[in-house]
């Protein structure tokens, strides 16, 4: 798995409720995207493009449970490396299969809009722009798996322990 | 080197001797807590079996009774589950409403030495149990459901040891605004509390602190287990399971241990947006006007943050601009208030004392802020747009600070209402 995308920075404590604002939460998930990071990036939403990638500063996702993961996955952002990861947002990344690394250093070595190249294989995270490279912290094995799976609810639906549906 | 609580409790969880930082765990759940977000279209997923139902705790706490038709379709979804696997912990709309955190301590669902799991971020409450509760996500509430089980990373553990008494103005909401003002975050890492001041704290004190540790960005919130722990349990849950509380070992080894003197802790305000690195003395704020004051919340309601309120709102009133809303954190406590007298406090000083409900906390319902409002709020969060329109600004404080604010509709010192011993 290796996803090459262009970069988006973030500054530190980004919080669930700047992905998915309470106002949103009773629409669809399809509607509740156009409403990431509305209060703090108006517009950005449309600014991005499907398989770009975020770069952020430390413990991205601070918050609620809410699945703000899930959505960052629905608008299409490819994957997301932090300097640190909030532990409840970083159990959502795993959990509702959207692709997250922790990786110090990676803030220094980024400028918004270069592109990096993020491989979950060998966890090293490449600044394809500038050519530099950077060790990431691998996930373990069990978390990769679930992660592969595109997260928990496939794994029970092939259990036969949960009603298979389309929503992610 | 010995292990801290946490360690501990993680390691008899998961069938190993000992665990360590960096470990990742997987362990049996004993308590699965759900809520009415659980079940809203947008996330639920049709369960089909349940591990076992006993284990088993649903409350309808963050938009009850219902605001709007997809809140109603998630408690219709939520009654039909219950009524399904046959749970009979639940907690509708009605006499056994409430916040799901606060019901769990006042019915003690929690047991000491357990992992109680559910998918709001203030879990970490039951933390005051001697527990490993922690906020998960919806995609883990339904595994536990169905598996039992959850994973952990084990991080590791800040000990904080709480000496001395409070001031008469000062309670362990301000005891938070100083540890998140001094310390900052503490993302990856544990908190483990206790320490000389044990004794004169209630279950009520403890809880704010370990509600609060999800501001903190903490992974667990922990207290050492004692007899007033013990005594709550017996008498709130009679016939309540065998538990075997577990103490830090005397080596455990922390990555810090702070002591905070209780004495020396004054009213404070947390700035907007966030409550890390973010407080300030009271005094330094004293003039900022508010449009709204909000007490309650799964940190802040319960009956001795109303009585708080209460003792500075008694014979005084609420300034004509400002719009103060008590929420309750249970129907149980809502009715105690009502039989000592709290409630008519509130009331006749101009407080709205609303339903017990997650409430203008989440942003939900019963008091949601415009845009350019100033609110200072005694509950969990000050996040931008976390209770309204982004462009609200969000002060948080104590229920005495709240209340005293109320009055003056500035933010104002509560020790003016509530004196001073030195």
């Amino acid at each position: 798995m290796e996803y090459e995308g262009k970069t988006w920075r973030f500054e530190a404590n980004i919080n669930t409720d700047l992905i998915l604002p309470s106002r949103c939460y009773y629409l669809p998930p399809e509607e509740q995207i156009n409403y990431i990071f509305s209060a703090n990036r108006p517009g950005w939403v449309d600014e991005m493009s499907k398989g770009d990638i975020i770069v952020a500063e430390p413990n991205f996702g601070m918050g609620s449970s809410r699945p703000a993961a899930r959505n960052l996955r629905l608008l299409g952002v490819a994957c997301l490396v932090a300097e640190s990861i909030n532990g409840l947002f970083y159990r959502n990344c795993v959990n509702f299969g959207f692709p997250a690394l922790e990786c110090p250093g990676v803030t220094d070595a980024f400028t918004e809009g270069d592109v990096a190249a993020v491989s979950f294989e060998d966890f090293t995270v490449r600044n394809v722009t500038t050519g530099r490279k950077l060790e990431a912290k691998p996930l373990p094995d069990a978390l990769l798996t679930i992660l592969m799976a595109g997260g928990i609810y496939p794994l029970l639906e092939k259990e036969g322990l949960i009603a298979p549906t389309e929503t992610g | 080197m010995g292990m801290t609580i946490i360690e501990k409790i993680l390691a008899r969880q998961s069938g190993q001797d000992r665990v360590r930082p960096g470990d990742l765990v997987t362990v049996n759940v004993d308590t699965v807590v759900m809520f009415d977000n659980n079940f809203m279209d947008s996330v639920w997923r049709a369960v089909l079996h349940v591990i076992d139902p006993d284990r088993v705790v649903v409350a309808f706490d963050h938009r009850a009774p219902a605001a709007h038709v997809a809140s109603a379709a998630a408690h219709q979804t939520g009654r039909r589950f219950v009524e399904k696997f046959g749970i009979e912990r639940f907690h509708d709309v009605g006499r056994r409403q409430g916040i799901s955190h606060v019901l769990v301590a006042d019915h003690a669902y929690a047991m000491p030495g357990t992992v109680l799991l559910c998918s709001d971020s203030h879990t970490c409450s039951a933390g005051a149990f001697n527990c490993v509760a922690r906020g998960v996500g919806a995609p883990d509430i339904i595994y536990a459901l169905t598996k039992g089980e959850t994973w952990f990373r084990v991080g590791e553990t800040v000990r904080y040891d709480l000496e001395g008494s409070f001031n008469p103005a000062v309670s362990m909401k301000d005891v938070f605004l100083h540890i998140a003002g001094t310390y900052g975050g503490h993302e990856t890492m544990n908190v483990e509390f206790g320490g000389p001041a044990m004794p004169q704290l209630n279950m009520n004190a403890r809880r704010t602190l370990t509600t609060m540790g999800a501001e903190l960005s903490a992974e667990f919130a922990t207290f050492e287990p004692d007899r007033i722990l013990f005594d709550h349990i017996d008498a709130q849950n009679p016939g309540h399971p065998a538990y075997e509380a577990q103490y830090p070992d005397e080596d455990a080894a922390y990555a810090d241990r702070r002591t905070i003197r209780l004495d020396e802790i004054e009213p404070l305000v947390a700035l907007p947006d966030s409550v890390l690195d973010n407080s300030r003395p009271v005094g330094d704020l004293a003039g900022t006007a508010i449009d709204q004051a909000f007490i309650g919340s799964c940190a802040n309601g319960t009956i001795d943050d109303l009585e708080s309120a209460a003792r500075v709102l008694a014979g005084r009133q609420v300034a004509d601009s400002v719009r103060l809303i008590v929420t309750p954190g249970s129907q149980t406590i809502y009715r105690q208030a009502a039989k000592s007298g709290v409630l008519s406090t509130l009331v006749e000083a101009g407080a709205v004392v609303t339903n017990a409900t997650c409430g203008a906390c989440g942003g939900g319902h019963l008091g949601v802020l415009g845009a350019g409002e100033t609110c200072i709020t005694a509950s969990t969060r000050n996040f931008k747009g976390r209770m309204g329109d982004p462009s609200a600004k969000i002060y948080m404080g104590s229920p005495a600070t709240v209340a005293a604010s109320a009055i003056k509709g500035t933010i104002a010192d509560p020790s003016e209402f509530l004196g001073r011993e030195d």
